[in-house]
């Protein structure tokens, strides 16, 4: 509901604002999955500092969605393809909840019993992202690093700073 | 200006509280859910809270520009240091045994200072994209 909401609206204002409900509804949905720690990184990430940034970046552009010009067949179509291809690869999932399907018979169950014992931290979800999996949270880190970085150049370059040595330094 | 007096005080007592629970998120994330990634993003949102109740100056005051820019590579490489302890004390890229005379202990340091180089680099990163976007709508 909140996603047609989305679609429909003309003000960018208000598509913020309902991004920010929609988030918020995403949020309890993984509390109530038991997912914790995803929840709290969806309502500090996407109800908070995303809304943050697409106010300021209304703040830099106007603030209505132009009108569309005429009806186009190719993205719907497009669209609906992926959403069907979409669809079809759920039907191949294990049903919900099931205790031995791949994902909980692999590695799973020896980072439940092992983890306090090899690194003395009772969260798992922590001690998965930040020792069993630390290549890909460095890699997280990274990817941030960038995203940082690239939007200070593409903002803050040229017009406020004289050359562009200081910019050819942080490349 | 008077009028979002209560908007000024309810900021002012609440930005502490916003800290706090930063700084417990990201130290209890071993213990409950959290860490650096959260944490990062509560500290950013403190100070884009103060940037829009109070100014970019009052913002700047309490989280220089070119501090938050330094943090931006800090906590990569932060992060990637603990990695190369790893290596120069003889183990794997990132396998933080040999961090602490117990391997599990070494695990939990690891762990920690991992964590920090995250807070480092998402609150730094966070907080300077909020100043670039404000500067450039000026």
């Amino acid at each position: 509901m909140v996603t047609v909401a989305v679609v429909r609206q003309r003000s960018l204002f208000g598509v913020v604002v309902l991004t920010v409900i929609y988030s918020f509804l995403i949020a309890s949905v993984m509390v109530v999955l038991d997912a914790v720690d995803v929840a709290m990184t969806e309502a500090a990430v996407g109800a908070g500092i995303s809304t943050v940034i697409l106010l300021t970046t209304l703040h830099l552009i106007r603030t209505t969605e132009m009108r569309q010009v005429g009806f186009r067949l190719m993205p719907l179509a497009i669209t609906v393809v992926t959403g069907l291809m979409l669809i079809w690869g759920t039907l191949a999932l294990p049903p919900f909840g099931v205790a031995n399907t791949p994902i909980h018979t692999h590695v799973a169950p020896r980072y439940l019993a092992e983890s306090i014992r090899e690194t003395n931290v009772p969260n798992v979800v922590t001690s998965v992202l930040a020792d069993y999996r630390g290549y890909d949270t460095l890699g997280e880190t990274t990817v941030i690093f960038t995203a940082g970085i690239g939007v200070m150049l593409l903002l803050r370059g040229r017009r406020h700073r004289g050359g562009g040595k200081d910019e050819k330094d942080a490349t | 200006m008077s009028l979002d007096l209560i908007l000024r005080v309810g900021t002012k007592l609440i930005l502490p509280f916003i800290l706090l629970f930063a700084l417990y998120v990201q130290f209890h994330g071993d213990y409950g859910p959290g860490g650096g990634f959260q944490a990062g993003v509560i500290t950013a949102g403190m100070v884009v809270l103060v940037g829009i109740t109070f100014g970019l100056e009052a913002a700047h005051r309490i989280a220089p520009q070119g501090l938050m820019q330094f943090m931006v590579p800090l906590g990569v490489l932060i992060y990637a240091g603990t990695g190369v302890a790893g290596l120069i004390l003889g183990r794997n890229y990132l396998d933080y045994s040999v961090l602490a005379h117990d391997p599990a202990h070494g695990h939990e340091y690891g762990i920690i200072f991992v964590e920090a180089g995250v807070l480092i680099t998402v609150a730094g990163t966070m907080t300077a994209i909020f100043y670039a976007f404000v500067e450039r709508g000026r």
